[in-house]
């Protein structure tokens, strides 16, 4: 008949797997992360959530214009809306060549004079066919792409008489 | 007297010699080689979406730029993979009627979000961050490959810590100008700055790029 083992041995045998408990898979940790699963962010959302950034929302004030900003924006417009809008607003972009409803040139006498909170607005929410940019445009990056269409505006619109001196000596 | 060793002996013994070799090399390759194999870490591997997206469509026939859709890569950790709302930008117009595109109609329907199938997923104990290196001017091809030749998806790089660590001692050589790093099949020309000024531009130095916690937290 066997006799029952010693303490000793129970206790040697406890301790010998306490290092075998780190031993998870540390590749997969149970934390915070939108990807960490196979599913992705719940599309519903969350209760408390307060929505911010609609049309008319008037919370972020209009910049100083600065190069930085007709810079920013330049990279913006290319991105977001040069593949309906085209590098030059005429609204011939390689989305609208393939099928996608013509927006309107971006340099017509009408959007020139739209105040630039409804050119914002538009960038925010959409406008016809048009989806809204807010998830994907940053509020100040919005601004960045506004004077940025402006500029494209007058850029078409330049009489050779609207030049300073200085502008027309140059190359 | 009889032979000790009966003319058999030969083939086995040599038998047993090749066989103790091709034990010790395939062990080694086992081992060594075969979790360091293109096959096991699925480089190169397409990988099955609920809607074969291609890349090369959109990058290089449409001349979409990376950021329309993810477009959380200049301010966030994750790159982002685009919502339904995103897909839908353009799909509510064209390609209405589309087979291939059901499953995107769906999810836009049903308000349930498209479950892609992630093609790099790096260990949950490294912390990359997207942010840090587009705006340090190392490209999106340095890391995913040509995206725009790809009409699948698939990962180009090992993406191993080894990887990592090549580029994070020398940084130099993979640096682009900002408006350069979201182009693809892009190589350094005349007009490019020397990695050196490159380096010197973005602020690379200062800090020792191959310490732990630069990666692990």
């Amino acid at each position: 008949m066997m006799r029952p083992a010693p303490a000793i041995v129970w206790i040697g045998t406890v301790l010998l797997l306490v290092p075998a408990a780190g031993c998870d898979d540390m590749t997969r940790q149970n934390k915070q992360n939108p990807y960490a699963s196979r599913e992705t962010a719940p599309a519903d959302i969350p209760s408390g959530v307060v929505q911010y950034g609609q049309p008319g929302d008037t919370s972020r004030p209009i910049p100083p214009v600065t190069i930085a900003l007709l810079e920013r924006g330049h990279t913006e417009y290319h991105v977001f809306c040069a593949p309906c809008h085209a590098e030059t607003g005429n609204g011939r972009g390689m989305i609208v060549q393939r099928g996608f409803p013509a927006p309107p040139p971006l340099a017509t006498a009408d959007l020139m004079s739209a105040p630039p909170q409804r050119l914002y607005d538009v960038v925010t929410g959409g406008w016809g066919v048009m989806y809204g940019f807010a998830q994907r445009i940053a509020p100040d990056d919005r601004w960045a792409v506004v004077a940025y269409v402006r500029a494209l505006q007058r850029s078409q619109h330049m009489m050779l008489a609207d030049l300073t001196p200085e502008q027309r000596a140059a190359p | 007297m009889a032979a000790v060793f009966s003319p058999r002996a030969n083939v086995i013994v040599t038998v047993t010699i090749i066989g103790a070799v091709g034990v010790i090399v395939g062990g080694c390759l086992w081992w060594f080689a075969w979790p360091r194999s293109d096959y096991v870490r699925h480089v190169g591997w397409a990988i099955q979406q609920p809607v074969p997206f291609s890349h090369q469509h959109h990058v290089a026939g449409l001349g979409i730029d990376c950021r329309f859709c993810h477009s959380s890569v200049e301010h966030s950790a994750q790159a982002s993979l685009p919502p339904t709302f995103t897909c839908m930008t353009c799909h509510s117009q064209i390609w209405t009627n589309a087979a291939l595109l059901a499953e995107v109609r769906n999810s836009l329907a049903d308000n349930r979000p498209i479950v892609w199938a992630r093609v790099t997923d790096l260990p949950d104990y490294v912390y990359f961050n997207h942010s840090i290196h587009v705006s340090k001017g190392v490209g999106c091809e340095n890391c995913h490959g040509n995206v725009a030749r790809m009409p699948l998806t698939y990962k180009a790089r090992t993406l191993t810590m080894q990887f990592c660590l090549d580029c994070h001692r020398d940084p130099g050589p993979n640096l682009r100008p900002l408006a350069n790093v979201y182009d693809m099949d892009w190589h350094p020309d005349g007009a490019t700055p020397h990695p050196a000024d490159l380096m010197r531009a973005y602020h690379i130095g200062g800090r020792n790029l191959t310490e732990c916690s630069i990666c692990h937290r």
